[in-house]
């Protein structure tokens, strides 16, 4: 049985309780204020725009957002926690009871970060600990799950899938690598249908793959011990990505008594209907429900559908491509096809598209519109791609567009049916067959320009005369 | 001595300052001179900041035109050093923050500045403001004005004594439990706690963050209401600060108080637990006078009971001790104040921790945070912390309840006049139960002023506390100022003027 804690910064401008700036990499203790250093007389406010942010990720995974939830103090000493204690929210959460997929949420709650502690990258590391509080008070929220989960690979695909929801939502950046997306998890083993095993909790699982490893290595070993005849432990357990074990960090005897209490310098928050209402209307159009709409609005088959919401970004492009007067199935192939192609040599993504989405549109027109074929498209998109010329541009200048006329066609035909008397005979003795390789001459011949339809129609017309 | 202040109060300095009478920087100057004659023996102060008050009193003078019409132009100011002030050090008079220079000012202390005020120095207290005597500070008690040989009460002890002996016609405080009325009484001045939320806590060193108020010590019930004028209002640093309309409270001081009404918790003075000896024989004769006094200005006293008051001790110090222990957890030695030196044999972190918090606090501090952690720990939380806050909400329903029927509640400050020094240290909880009729206020989060009633026959000051509604600081300055209009205790000067 397996839940996760998952922190999350919050894409705020400033921190929580204070006007600091929130961005990332900036030199150490430079974002900083007296309120986020812990400085004697400093207060915290609260930062609404965190709350608002909180509340849509909270109504995206159907909690029910209480209109009062508390601010808690949680009590550690830690050189990066700068008061001795984190403004959090215990048993008044802002929001509890929904769910992701198949695995319920416990809760969602709002609080601030710590700094960070510098143990290498100075001179003299080898004795010293730096700490930088650049972090310290940036919102977070932390969500946590029921334990509804069963395996690694599991605990793993829900994160994955939470990850996607909150960079959908514009509420976290979902960036595992700067530690604004971090997760904790919690497991236990049990005989199928027997009662709930002991518990350990798994820290630092800052990626999908260290949470899986982590996973079935702590379920391996909860099992050997068990196996074993012995019994598992409370106790808070370190996961060491290097050489691939978990190590007991905390026992239960030594866990912290936080001595939560009700934070006095802030009032209880309230969050009445009118916002939640604001919230929820100006809230984007959620995964689920824009694959359902492309799916009826726009006849996709499920699988594009699918594909093309794995991001808001990719979403919306596709939308745009659309709006831009693209056949929905077309921009779709195109999507899924040639741009994925050039975003995946690239190792970008689609918030970079390499073609604008009204460029792209504007491709499919003139293959639509049949002035070009679909192989001299391709052609023209990595033109496109390479140059950043749109495709009016480059089929002019090349002299790509596809040939219809007549007269031309006729002589083209002409002149393979001269060049290949062998296949034009076979043809005419029955062996219809040699027709495709005559079809594919002509094409050649007019370096790929020649309307197709119009050569089969003409070539056929040619061969029977 | 040097010059007798010829008019001591916040309102005659100011029209001095106004009408051309006297300079700003002449008014600092003999100012000066005073605390440096007379602060030797009595430890008002932590820092006199001199140059930087003939400074700011030059630049005063200098754009006097800007200057005329600001309500405190001229007008020395202490203020407690548990208040951050800009650029100077700010100690709480704690060993933990003997260096500590804040580089913001509290919103309070920036509003008297704004308001023409020169800030002349730092005032001894309590250390974080854990007493009620101000024997409790790291750097040596301050002594009662009165009698030297007794304490100014505390913790803002140091303010009360230097506007006592008229050092500095206004000083602010801090309030948690008594700690600006307690002392104000025990020198014979006036001490206003404003209703929580009132003034903007930003920059207080906080101890105990639902309780805390930061308020005035003044001569007069005027220069209270003048100095309320200023430090009130909306703050946006301080999410607690109350949005509610500042009135001008001068205003409210009609010397009428016909018709009003003053409650009176006779059952509660009659079997409080205020200590073992209950409370002084002549502080109840004093009170009993001022309430005679009362009703001749036309006033109608009012019994009132408040049964759950007896409690509201032991639910302070279970309220207070549990917020100090979390808000005294920041002074670590990590990032600001006292660090313990290294220790070769034993540079682990919790060992730093553990030798800069005992190094760093005194001994009632310590107390108070060993008390504070054991009411908030993992199965003692509900028992005491969350029993507390019940007690808490029950203690302030009396006070509505009893102010259905009156304006205002009056009972003694202190239950006895100035004690002298070292008489209560080996005794806390004596010194904690002398706290029972100033902690209520402060858990209902009411405006409550200390005003001068009389003095003992050994010529000790003796002080009248009345509470009233939250916000309705209006009625009991109104009612204080009336009683002072008639009896003026505060126009006698202590001895060591």
């Amino acid at each position: 049985m397996i839940g996760l804690e998952i922190h999350a910064h919050l894409l705020t401008a400033s921190k929580i309780f204070c006007g600091c700036g929130t961005s990332f990499g900036a030199p150490p203790n430079t974002c900083v204020c007296p309120v986020c250093l812990g400085l004697p007389g400093a207060l915290p406010v609260l930062n609404h725009a965190a709350v608002d942010l909180a509340i849509r990720a909270a109504l995206a995974l159907g909690c029910t957002v209480h209109e009062t939830s508390v601010f808690a103090r949680k009590h550690y000493f830690y050189p990066d926690l700068a008061k001795g204690y984190q403004i959090s929210q215990y048993d008044c959460p802002l929001a509890t009871g929904g769910a992701l997929a198949a695995t319920r949420i416990h809760r969602v709650h709002l609080e601030e970060d710590a700094g960070k502690s510098l143990h290498d990258g100075f001179p003299d590391s080898d004795r010293k600990t730096y700490v930088d509080f650049n972090r310290s008070g940036v919102p977070l929220i932390e969500i946590v799950t029921e334990p509804d989960l069963r395996s690694a690979s599991d605990a793993a695909g829900f994160f994955s899938r939470l990850r996607s929801m909150l960079v959908w939502l514009g509420v976290n950046d979902g960036n595992m690598e700067e530690g604004s997306l971090r997760c904790d998890a919690n497991v236990s083993v049990r005989r199928a249908g027997g009662a709930l095993g002991t518990k350990a909790e798994i820290k630092n699982l800052n990626s999908f793959r260290f949470l899986q490893k982590a996973l079935e290595y702590e379920i391996e070993r909860q099992i050997g011990v068990l196996k074993g005849g012995g019994r598992v432990t409370q106790e808070t357990r370190l996961w060491d990505a290097a050489s691939g074990v978990t190590a007991s960090m905390r026992s239960k005897e030594e866990a912290h008594d936080y001595r939560y209490f009700p934070e006095p310098d802030l009032p209880p928050l309230v969050v009445d209907a009118a916002r939640l209402g604001s919230i929820r209307a100006a809230m984007p159009e959620l995964p689920e429900a824009r694959r359902a709409r492309f799916i009826a609005q726009h006849a996709l088959p499920e699988y594009d559908a699918g594909q093309l919401v794995e991001s808001r970004a990719l979403a919306d492009y596709y939308e745009h491509v659309v709006r831009a007067g693209a056949p929905a199935k077309a921009a779709s192939n195109w999507i899924m096809g040639e741009l994925a192609r050039v975003l995946k040599d690239r190792g970008a993504d689609i918030t970079a598209p390499p073609v604008s989405a009204a460029a792209l549109a504007g491709l499919i027109a003139l293959v639509e519109q049949g002035r070009i074929s679909g192989s001299i498209a391709k052609h023209v998109f990595d033109t496109m791609v390479a140059s950043g010329r749109t495709s009016d541009d480059i089929v002019q200048a090349e002299d790509l567009a596809q040939i219809d006329d007549e007269p031309r066609l006729v002589a083209l035909i002409g002149d393979v049916l001269a060049a290949h008397p062998g296949p034009v005979a076979q043809y005419r003795e029955g062996k219809t067959a040699t027709f495709g390789f005559l079809v594919g001459q002509v094409m050649r011949a007019s370096a790929g320009k020649a309307n197709p339809t119009r050569v089969n129609e003409l070539l056929r017309r040619a061969l029977e005369a | 001595m040097t010059t007798p202040a010829p008019s001591a109060t916040i309102r005659d300095l100011r029209e001095s300052v106004r009408s051309g009478a006297r300079s700003a920087v002449e008014i600092c100057r003999e100012t000066l001179a005073r605390v440096r004659a007379s602060d030797p023996a009595l430890h008002a102060f932590h820092t006199v900041t001199a140059d930087r008050a003939l400074a700011r009193a030059a630049d005063l003078d200098r754009d006097r035109d800007r200057w005329r019409d600001a309500p405190l132009t001229g007008v020395p100011v202490a203020i407690k050093d548990n208040l951050c002030t800009r650029g100077v050090r700010t100690t709480a008079a704690s060993k933990m923050l003997e260096t500590f220079v804040p580089p913001y000012d509290a919103t309070a202390v920036a509003r008297l500045e704004r308001a023409g005020a020169v800030m002349i120095g730092k005032t001894n207290c309590d250390e974080f403001a854990m007493g009620s005597s101000t024997e409790n500070s790291a750097f040596g008690p301050t002594r009662n004005p009165w009698a030297l040989d007794r304490t100014p009460g505390g913790s803002s002890g140091g303010s009360a004594a230097a506007v006592a002996a008229r050092l500095a016609p206004l000083a602010l405080g801090s309030d948690t439990g008594g700690s600006i009325r307690q002392p104000a009484a025990l020198c014979g001045i006036v001490g206003l706690k404003p209703t929580y939320g009132r003034v903007s806590r930003y920059g207080l060193l906080a101890f105990a963050s639902s309780l805390d108020q930061i308020g005035s010590l003044t001569l007069t019930v005027h220069d209270a209401a003048i100095a309320l004028n200023v430090i009130a209002g909306a703050d946006p640093a301080d999410a607690t600060s109350a949005p509610d309309p500042v009135p001008d409270y001068t205003a409210a001081l009609t010397g009428d108080i016909r018709g009003a009404r003053i409650g009176v918790p006779s059952r509660l003075l009659e079997n409080g637990p205020g200590g073992p000896d209950g409370i002084d024989r002549e502080v109840a004769g004093a009170f009993r006078t001022a309430l005679d006094a009362f009703a001749s200005r036309g006033a109608t006293l009012v019994d009132v009971d408040l049964p759950h008051a007896r409690h509201a001790v032991a639910v302070y110090y279970l309220v207070a001790t549990a917020e100090a222990s979390s808000n005294l957890a920041r002074y670590d030695g990590v990032r600001y104040g006292f660090r313990a030196p290294f220790d070769r044999h034993d540079d682990a972190l919790g060992s730093m921790y553990a030798r800069t918090r005992a190094g760093g606090f005194g001994p009632e501090v310590k107390r108070r945070i060993m008390l504070g952690t054991y009411v908030l720990s993992a199965g003692y939380y509900e028992a005491y912390y969350l029993k507390a806050q019940q007690v808490r909400t029950l203690i302030a329903r009396d006070y509505e309840r009893a102010f259905e029927r009156v304006d205002a509640v009056a009972m003694p400050t202190s239950p006895t006049p100035a004690f002298p020094i070292g008489e209560r240290v080996a005794d806390p909880l004596q010194m904690y139960l002398a706290d029972v009729f100033t902690v209520s206020a402060n858990l209902g989060g009411l405006p409550a002023v200390s005003v001068p009633c009389g003095f003992t026959a050994g010529g000790l000051p003796i002080g009248l506390q009345l509470v009233g509604r939250r916000f309705d600081e209006p009625t009991v300055l109104r009612l204080a100022d009336a009683y002072e209009r008639d009896t003026n205790w505060w126009k006698r000067e202590p001895a060591h003027v």
